[in-house]
Parts: C-alpha cells; sequence; structure tokens
C-alpha cells in the first residue's frame, strides 16, 4: 500500500543524505520526495511517498525514527490527511490543439503561466491521481516536459506535526 | 581544546596514527600526559583495539585517524563496531575547511563513506564547536543502543594559532534523541502473563544484556521462574554457563540442547537480542509454537526478522526489574515445568560424550580439545578474544564463560583480523588479567603486523594459533556443499611461525600432539606479563557441528559427518 510519510528534520548539512541512505541500504523504496524548511529554519519538513505491507512500513518509521537528525515523524496516510502536488507541463499548443489545451486546464482547474505561439506551459495543484488524469488527458497533444514537486501533505484537524 | 577534552571525559588510552590532517592534534597530545595514544600499524587495528576495549569495558574506545587513506583503513573496524552495537568514538582529521570538494591530497568524504555504518557522524564547523560536538558524539556512541560515531575534523578547525574559550560541557541535549529506559507497564504486565503460563519457556538473552549491564536482573529472573536459558553469541556470559539453567548458544553452530529447546519451546522471552538470521535459520520454520516477548531498547529490532507477539521497548535491566517487581506480587502461581526440564534433560543426555572425539596419543591435536585445555589452565576465567572462522566456534563452544563481558568476538560482520588488535585493546586495560586470542593462520596474518605494537608498547597478550593450514570454515562449506572441492580455502606457503614470532621478540611455542599440549600450556600461561604465541597443529578435516542444514527449522541439524537429526 502507499503511505505518505511526513518528517521534521534537523536543518543541517548531510540529514537528508542520511534519509535518502536509510532507503536504499534497507531496500525500501522512495516514490516521491519533498524537502523545504519550515517557520523554524532550524528544521526541515520532508515528505516521502513509499510503498509497502504493513511490516515494511512499521519498519521504515522506526529505522527512520532511529535517525539522530529525524526529530519527529508521522505516517499521514493513517489518517485523515490533505495531500498535494504541484506540476509543470510544457505542452504542444498550436492549431486547433491550443483551444483544446486550454478548456483541459480549465477543467482541471489548472492555470496557464507561460504561452509562446506554440506552446502552453500549465501549472495544476492536486492531489498524485488528479497529476495522472490530467497528463494523461494532455498526453496526446503533444506533452514536451514534466517538472512535479512530488507529495506534500499535512494531516487534518486538530494533530499537528511540531516539536 | 580537543585533547583537554578527551582528559576532562576520562579518557585514559586512544589508538591511532598520525597524518598531515592530524598533525595539529598530535601536537596537542604530545604537549601533554594526561592522555596516552597508542600507536598502531594499520588503522584498522586502531578500531579493533578501541573497539576490544568498549567490548571489556562497556565504555568507548576513541580512535584518532589522519584524513583520506587513515580514514578508509577505519571503515572495516566502524563496521565491525556497528554491527555488534559497540560504543566507539572515531576521530578523523580531515582537508582545510577552503580545500573540501576539490580532491585535495588525502581528501575523502569519511562522513559520508561510513554513513551506512554509524550510529551519527559529525563535522566540526567552527573550533569553539569542539567540545559540544564531542560531548555529544561520547554522548550518542554510549547510550541507547550504542554504536560508533564518527567526528570528521578539518585540518583549520584545530589551528593552534586559534585560541578559543574552553569550557568543559556537563551534560548534552539533543532534542532529536531520547533513548527510552523504561519499558511499558501494561505490557511488562501482558508479558508476565504469558510467562507464568507457559509450559515450555525459554530465555533468550543476547548482547543488549551485556551492554545494558542487566546480567543480574536476567540471572535472577531465571532462577525465580526455574526458565532455562539460552545466550546469543554475542550474550555468552550474560547467564553463568556453569549453572544447570544454562543451555548455552543457539543457531548455525549452536548447541544441540539450545536448539531443540528453542524449536520446541511455547514462549520465547528475547532480551536484548536482534532474531539475526544465524540464529533463527530459516525464519518462516522458526518455533512454531512459540509466542514471542521481544525486550530491546531499540524498536527497530522488534519484529524485524521475527514478530513480536509482546514487544517491550526499554532498557533490558529497567524492564527485567519490573518483571520481577510484578511477579513478586502476583497471586497465581506459575505452570510448573516439570516436564519441560525433563525433556531438556533427555536431548542433553543425547550428546553427552558424543561431541568431538579427542585425539589419541601421535594423532593431530583436535582443535576442540585445545580449547578445553586452555579453559582448564586460565580457571574460565580469561577474557577471551577470537578471529573468524572455525577457531572462532570452537571457542564458543568449548570455553564456558560465567561473566559477562569476557567474550569478545566479532559477531555480526565477522571480520577477520579483528582479534590481535582487540586483545591488544583489553590487555593494555586489565593488565593483570590473562587475555587469551584464539585465532587462525588464515585470520592472524590479516593483523599481524601489530605484534610490531605489542613491542613498543609492552602488551602481552597470548595467543593461540589453531593452525590447520586452511581457512577451516570456507573448507567445511566447501566439503559440504561443493563436493570438497577446495577453492582457494588452503593456505600453501604458510610462513614458519617460530621465526616469525621471534623476529620481533616474542617467545613461540609449536604443538604437534596431545602429549605437547599441556606443558606448552602451562608454560605459555605461567605468567602474565610475557607475550607467547602458541602455534598449535591441530586436524584440518575437523568440521565444527552441530551445524544447522541450510533452509530448516532451528532443529534441523548435522550432528557429525554422519548424524543428522
Amino acid at each position: 500500500m502507499r503511505h505518505i510519510i511526513s518528517m521534521l528534520l534537523e536543518n543541517e548539512p548531510g540529514a537528508l543524505s542520511r534519509v535518502i541512505g536509510l532507503f536504499s541500504q534497507r531496500n525500501f523504496n522512495i516514490e516521491t520526495l519533498n524537502v523545504a524548511p519550515t517557520e523554524d529554519p532550524t528544521m526541515s519538513r520532508l515528505t516521502v511517498t513509499t510503498n509497502g505491507d504493513e511490516r515494511i512500513i512499521e519498519q521504515i518509521t522506526k529505522h527512520l525514527n532511529r535517525l539522530i537528525d529525524v526529530i519527529k515523524l508521522v505516517d499521514l496516510t493513517e489518517g485523515a490527511h490533505i495531500e498535494r502536488e504541484l506540476m509543470l507541463v510544457k505542452v504542444k499548443a498550436q492549431g486547433s490543439a491550443r483551444d483544446e489545451v486550454k478548456r483541459t486546464a480549465d477543467i482541471f482547474r489548472a492555470q496557464i503561466v507561460d504561452v509562446t505561439p506554440s506552446i502552453y506551459t500549465v501549472q495544476i495543484t492536486g492531489d498524485a491521481n488528479k497529476m495522472d488524469a490530467f497528463l494523461q488527458a494532455v498526453t496526446p497533444l503533444g506533452v514536451l516536459e514534466v517538472a512535479r514537486t512530488g507529495v506534500s501533505g499535512i494531516a487534518r484537524g486538530d494533530k499537528v506535526l511540531s516539536i | 581544546m580537543l585533547a583537554r577534552f578527551l582528559k576532562d571525559e576520562g579518557v585514559e588510552y586512544i589508538y591511532g596514527y598520525p597524518g598531515g590532517a592530524a598533525l595539529h592534534i598530535y601536537d596537542a597530545l604530545f604537549r601533554q600526559d594526561d592522555v596516552k595514544h597508542i600507536l598502531v600499524r594499520h588503522e584498522q587495528a586502531a578500531t579493533h583495539m578501541a573497539d576490544g576495549y568498549a567490548r571489556a569495558s562497556g565504555k568507548p574506545g576513541v580512535v584518532l585517524v589522519t584524513s583520506g587513506p587513515g580514514a578508509t583503513n577505519a571503515v572495516t573496524g566502524i563496521a565491525t563496531a556497528y554491527m555488534d552495537s559497540i560504543p566507539m568514538v572515531v576521530l578523523c582529521g580531515q582537508v582545510a575547511s577552503h580545500l573540501i570538494g576539490e580532491d585535495a591530497f588525502q581528501e575523502t568524504d569519511i562522513v559520508g563513506v561510513t554513513r551506512p555504518i554509524v550510529k551519527h557522524s559529525f563535522s566540526i564547523r567552527h573550533p569553539s564547536d569542539i567540545p559540544t560536538v564531542l560531548k555529544k558524539a561520547f554522548y550518542i556512541a554510549s547510550s541507547g543502543r550504542p554504536g560508533p560515531v564518527v567526528v570528521d575534523i578539518p585540518k583549520d578547525m584545530t589551528a593552534p594559532t586559534e585560541r578559543y574559550e574552553y569550557v568543559y560541557p556537563r551534560k548534552v541535549k539533543l532534542r532529536s534523541y531520547n533513548p527510552v529506559s523504561r519499558g511499558h507497564t501494561g505490557q511488562i504486565r501482558k508479558a508476565v502473563e504469558l510467562i507464568m503460563s507457559a509450559r515450555r519457556p525459554v530465555i533468550f538473552a543476547g548482547g543488549g544484556v551485556i551492554t545494558g549491564r542487566a546480567s543480574e536482573a536476567l540471572t535472577a529472573l531465571a532462577h525465580r521462574l526455574n526458565i532455562p536459558v539460552i545466550t546469543s553469541l554475542m550474550g555468552l556470559g550474560a547467564f553463568p554457563q556453569n549453572d544447570p539453567q544454562s543451555l548455552g548458544w543457539p543457531g548455525m553452530h549452536g548447541s544441540y540442547e539450545s536448539n531443540m529447546a528453542m524449536h520446541n519451546s511455547d514462549l520465547v522471552l528475547g532480551v536484548g537480542v536482534r532474531f539475526d538470521d544465524r540464529v533463527t535459520n530459516n525464519v518462516t520454520r522458526f518455533c512454531p509454537d512459540a509466542r514471542i516477548v521481544h525486550i530491546d531498547v531499540d524498536p527497530s529490532s522488534i519484529s524485524k526478522t521475527v514478530h513480536a507477539d509482546v514487544p517491550i521497548v526499554g532498557a533490558a535491566d529497567n524492564v527485567l526489574n519490573e518483571m520481577l517487581n510484578q511477579i513478586g506480587q502476583r497471586t497465581e502461581a506459575q505452570e510448573p515445568l516439570d516436564e519441560w526440564w525433563e525433556t531438556i534433560n533427555a536431548w542433553r543426555e543425547e550428546r553427552r560424550g558424543k561431541l568431538y572425539e579427542p585425539a589419541a596419543a601421535g594423532e593431530p591435536l583436535k582443535p576442540q580439545q585445545v580449547v578445553e585445555a586452555v579453559h582448564r589452565v586460565t580457571h574460565g576465567d580469561a577474557y577471551v578474544v577470537t578471529d573468524v572462522g572455525q577457531h572462532q566456534m570452537f571457542a564458543a563452544q568449548y570455553y564456558k564463560f560465567n561473566q559477562p563481558n569476557r567474550w569478545i568476538s566479532s559477531s555480526g560482520l565477522g571480520t577477520m583480523g579483528f582479534g590481535l588488535p582487540a586483545a591488544m585493546g583489553i590487555k593494555l586495560n586489565y593488565p593483570d588479567e590473562h587475555v587469551v586470542l584464539f585465532t587462525g593462520e588464515g585470520s592472524f596474518q590479516m593483523m599481524m603486523q601489530e605484534l610490531s605494537t605489542c613491542k613498543q608498547f609492552g602488551i602481552p597478550v597470548k595467543i593461540v594459533n589453531l593452525n590447520n593450514a586452511s581457512l577451516g570454515m570456507v573448507r567445511q562449506w566447501q566439503d559440504l556443499n561443493y563436493k570438497s572441492r577446495h577453492a582457494h580455502s588452503y593456505m600453501e606457503s604458510l610462513p614458519d611461525f617460530e621465526k616469525l614470532i621471534e623476529a620481533y621478540g616474542f617467545k613461540a611455542i609449536t604443538v604437534r600432539t596431545p602429549e605437547e599440549l599441556e606443558p606448552a600450556l602451562e608454560e605459555a600461561f605461567r605468567s602474565k606479563d610475557e607475550l607467547v604465541f602458541l602455534d598449535i597443529h591441530v586436524d584440518p578435516r575437523e568440521h565444527v557441528y552441530p551445524m544447522q542444514v541450510p533452509q530448516g527449522a532451528m532443529c534441523d541439524m548435522l550432528l557429525s559427518k554422519t548424524e543428522r537429526t
């Protein structure tokens, strides 16, 4: 099953490589990875999506917790949560396709953020399914480049990941 | 600053090798007398010396090496300590900060290289950080589940021209690191329920009992409940082996009765063990009837290979004492274990006197009888260090340990060459004790340059070389699995060990027959102040038994060349 594990990490050089190294060293897999500083500049928030049965996910969270640089972590998929990703896509937009790209973007509530005579650059946010659906819709029109941020997420309600 | 910190931290010896990037530190060490530096002949030996000391004392061993090759030579020793959860602090010189990343002379990203084999690592980024970072390194290395910590020190961080105020940090806090001590009371209650109602329980105690100084609590609990005790290889000595409740150690080459008892048990109380593959054999066939209670200070060890029915995260000492406490308050009686003990004693009887055939006069010696003879002559209370291979298994099988911290062996990583330097690290710190190294001619040749260190610093270890002129364990596997095709498992052109040892100015005795054995041992162990090398020629055809059958359950064993369960 797919899990979203989100953690607070010391904002230290090498901390990220310890997390990534752990995954390869223990034969766990990373599907997406997203990391940036938080409101407290001494901490980063890192979110990974990974796959595995319960036993593997338990091992992943335990081993991550064992890393000295990991301050706290949560498996967001254990409860209600919000999951978002941002994607930028360059799509061919010439002739009749130009309108079609615009229409599709509107349907997905995506925005066109850059325009040339032959290309639209579309920005879209949402969960991974929405990204995939949009890509599927515009692929026949000609996708030139895709940049995805990977999943970021947060728990719904009162639950807070902080120290 | 670094030298002052080491003194204030109570470090007596550090083990190392100088080089360009570490020279400021070496100069500081030269100008003080409190911290003594032992110059090894290869950096790997420095890590094993520190490791041996740490295993015997429970305190972190300290290593100092230079950048680049100095640091990479230490890697095997760091990995060895990591696999066996041994506290160690490795100080590595590094090229000056402004050169890092430029492929400077003797530059290696040692923090990167060692990342998967350390508990944690640090890079010093400002000289004034040195005391705090080192304090954190010592604290992390020795608390919770111990392990090696690497501290990378760029040369400009120790420049003698710069002066900073020094204060010894008595305590450090890390917001992301708080090792647990107390176990969950509710979980302990559940565990006690299971233990008291089990009809065929066993205690399986590991290195965590030794590290956690919980031998006393473990022994008290075992005696209180009359439960048989099996210790892992790392846990040898955690429970006295001369106690009738001791069944020895389990696994690949474990005793018949311990493998049988564990396989047939209905409850395994694991304490500070990690149920590794050399114990469980095929994990899907592991202990089919047993509920598992697993106590460990490291949550990631629990349910890693074997699912724990009752996991308890906590320090062994604390949890075991809480168990005793709860047992004292209970009114219900424990299930009687008489039948279980009858079964176990029958297993013991089955193999009594059948373990091996001692050599008759004039025949080549059996390695097992050499270990038994050394046990006799040292009265079973020496520090016993081993290398890796058949001799290691024979030493573990036939030397009986009644105290913790006396069995010193690279169990997890299985590092050949570990033995000599580890023995030296112990002898240096415990000069009044016998420190015996069981080695083989294969392992010994991996680190024999350290005889020179023994000479320089006067470190009189006793070396028992079980010389079978072959890589015995490899040969055994080739006999069993490769139709005796001995691919590179024999040692041609062995040195004349007597001459070699004498070249360093030490005494060597060669033993070839049973009659020569006892007198040679008497002579070798007469004094504790003399290094003696015993080159004991043993039967190269001997195999280590019992031996678990690959992919079988724990109880599936070869018992000799002709018998199996």
